[in-house]
């Protein structure tokens, strides 16, 4: 997967314009990360150091070898995501483990939703969420500018009433 | 859902007749407070004796005296404020006592009409009308219409889906059907003693008992696993006998007509192009006869059996007809796994199968219980690839394939190379087969 970012020329022809995600999401997940395990590792460190032994803190260093590790995994799976727009089609590919691979039709989208909490606010990031008919049809990208949210969702829409085929 | 400003400006001409359900329904509506009092008696078993044995004869007939004419009144109030009409586009049910519902139901979203009558109701004469939309999650039912009325409803309902003209739509009247299959009482029979399930749960129901009585000498923990054990036995051999005794399809211009029912009767009618997936199963028992079943889907709908038991061409000409232009692929034309796909699923992977023609996708799962489902392109919704760490390993991948009806398709264990082409060329496909699919107001000109 490493090397997963590169285009593979397997199919000739139209070949898919793959578009990333924002570094900023990356940014927002690492900081939640590191504030939500840092805080852990405080805590954890201060409670058993004064209410146990001093030596017992250095259990505190686990929560800190996971938000390490965390900040890798992160790191992975932001460059894992990425999302095509084609003539008929939206495309979307995910995970680094686990990889899935979704195609959904214009055609075939029932509402395109874009949402966006607080803290995404703050980092300047919506995410748009895809609804057909199928509720097994998981087809959300996280963290888009809000810019390019609107536009996608606005193109969709547009392409989805041109294309639209009901059931 | 394309333009329903035009159709709103038309209805304001014609006034709307609003009817009401037939005189027999507030009956329904009087057990409910009985039902309150059981279900009290059997929550709290002790409580309820000792309430019982202080009441008196008198204080009996007091509360009876009072009960009584309140089911009535509560019955009567809510048949009074249930109204229901037929507009060009719509049914409206308006309904409640204290919390007023209003449910619009846009005629051409109807995945499915059904007439049911219970045992209690064809004695009556009368019966329920249920429709199938999607997105809803309660079934918006009219209960009860006198059984010609039922009727007469569901084809003008069907007819005003189907396109015909306002003022004709009262005088189409119920559409001819055709009879496509009929299964004999006897072929039900042996199709039941020839499912697993069927012996499994008599056999967990005949030997647990025994065992948890010598076990723990406890006629409460006896009674608590036999019981249910009992009515999942009789559920799963005579009830479903009862459900599916003198199941008929039949085709008609409305869609396809399926009734079935001992002691209470239902009639489904599915309109054209509903429905979404069809599954064939063939379980290991009846392999030697040659016997199948079919199960469909239809968004938002929740039955799901299209025959219990039929031979394999009868039902696969059934298949035709439900999907127009789509042919049953054979075994033979299933292609499997390949063979390091037995590494990541040991024995199940000889299971697998996949068959993809011009116009279905067809997957097959399942050893010693085959099932195979056909999804046309025209129905899929969207299409996924997945891949595990193990499975990138021996290089294959699933393809599923998502439909409307909350059903996925999974293509399980293919070729890493193939999904990802599978995976293009079903987008593609399912593009170009809806192009030529029908339009949901199928009699429209």
């Amino acid at each position: 997967m490493e090397t997963g970012s590169a285009p593979d020329a397997g199919t000739a022809g139209d070949e898919p314009v793959w578009t990333g995600l924002p570094p900023r999401l990356l940014s927002m997940r690492r900081l939640l990360l590191v504030v939500w395990l840092g805080l852990l590792a405080l805590g954890l460190g201060l409670l058993l150091g004064l209410v146990v032994e001093p030596a017992w803190a250095a259990f505190a260093l686990l929560p800190l070898v996971l938000m390490a590790w965390g900040w890798v995994m992160l790191g992975r799976n932001w460059r894992s995501w990425r999302y095509a727009e084609r003539a008929d089609d939206l495309l979307i590919s995910r995970g680094v483990l686990w990889r899935e691979e979704t195609v959904v039709p214009y055609g075939r989208m029932q509402l395109v939703e874009v949402t966006s909490g607080p803290v995404e606010r703050h980092f300047r990031l919506a995410s748009v969420q895809l609804h057909t008919a199928a509720a097994a049809t998981d087809a959300t990208i996280p963290g888009l500018d809000p810019a390019e949210a609107e536009r996608l969702r606005d193109r969709l829409t547009e392409l989805g009433e041109a294309r639209s085929a009901g059931l | 859902m394309t333009a329903p400003g035009v159709e709103d400006g038309v209805l304001e001409q014609r006034p709307l007749t609003e009817r009401r359900l037939h005189p027999v329904t507030p009956l329904r509506r009087a057990w409910a407070p009985v039902a309150v009092l059981i279900g009290w008696a059997v929550h709290d078993p002790d409580q309820a004796q000792r309430q019982l044995t202080r009441l008196t004869t008198t204080t009996l007939l007091i509360a009876l005296a009072v009960l009584v004419p309140a089911a009535a009144l509560y019955g009567f109030l809510t048949w009074w404020f249930t109204h229901f009409a037929v507009t060009d586009t719509e049914l409206r049910i308006r309904t409640g006592l204290l919390f007023r519902r209003t449910a619009h139901i846009r005629l051409e979203r109807i995945q499915a009409v059904d007439v049911t009558q219970p045992l209690l109701a064809r004695v009556a004469g009368v019966a329920k009308l249920k429709l199938d939309v999607i997105g809803v999650d309660k079934k918006d039912e009219l209960a009860f219409l006198g059984e010609d009325e039922a009727r007469a409803l569901r084809a003008e309902l069907l007819a005003r889906a189907a396109g015909f003209a306002p003022e004709t739509a009262h005088e189409v009247g119920e559409a001819p059907s055709r009879e496509l299959l009929r299964v004999p009482p006897r072929v039900l029979v042996v199709s039941l003693v020839l499912t697993g399930a069927t012996w499994g749960t008599l056999a967990a129901a005949l030997v647990v008992p025994p065992v948890l009585w010598l076990a723990t000498d406890s006629v409460w923990t006896v009674l608590a696993t036999g019981v249910p054990l009992l009515g999942a036995a009789g559920a799963s051999s005579v009830g479903r006998f009862v459900g599916e005794y003198d199941w008929t399809v039949g085709e008609s211009p409305d869609g396809l007509r399926i009734d079935h029912g001992l002691l209470d009767r239902t009639h489904e009618t599915v309109p054209p192009g509903r429905v979404q997936t069809v599954r064939i199963v063939e379980p290991l028992l009846w392999r030697r006869r040659g016997w199948v079943r079919v199960e469909l889907d239809v968004a938002g709908s929740s039955n799901s059996v299209l025959v219990p038991v039929a031979p394999r061409a009868v039902a696969e000409s059934v298949v035709a007809r439900v999907l127009p232009g789509v042919t049953v692929p054979p075994p033979s034309a299933l292609s499997r796994p390949p063979r390091r796909a037995g590494r990541c699923r040991p024995v199940w992977w000889r299971g697998y199968g996949l068959a993809v023609s011009d116009s279905v996708f067809a997957a097959r799962h399942g050893l010693l219980r085959r099932s195979l489902s056909l999804v046309p392109h025209a129905k899929v919704q969207s299409v996924r690839v997945a891949q595990g760490p193990w499975e990138r390993l021996w290089r294959v991948a699933d393809v599923k394939v998502d439909t409307g009806a909350n059903k996925t398709v999974t293509a399980r264990l293919r070729d890493a190379q193939e999904a990802a082409e599978l995976l293009r060329a079903q987008a593609e496909r399912s593009r170009t087969g809806r192009r030529d699919a029908r339009p949901d107001r199928w009699m429209a000109p």
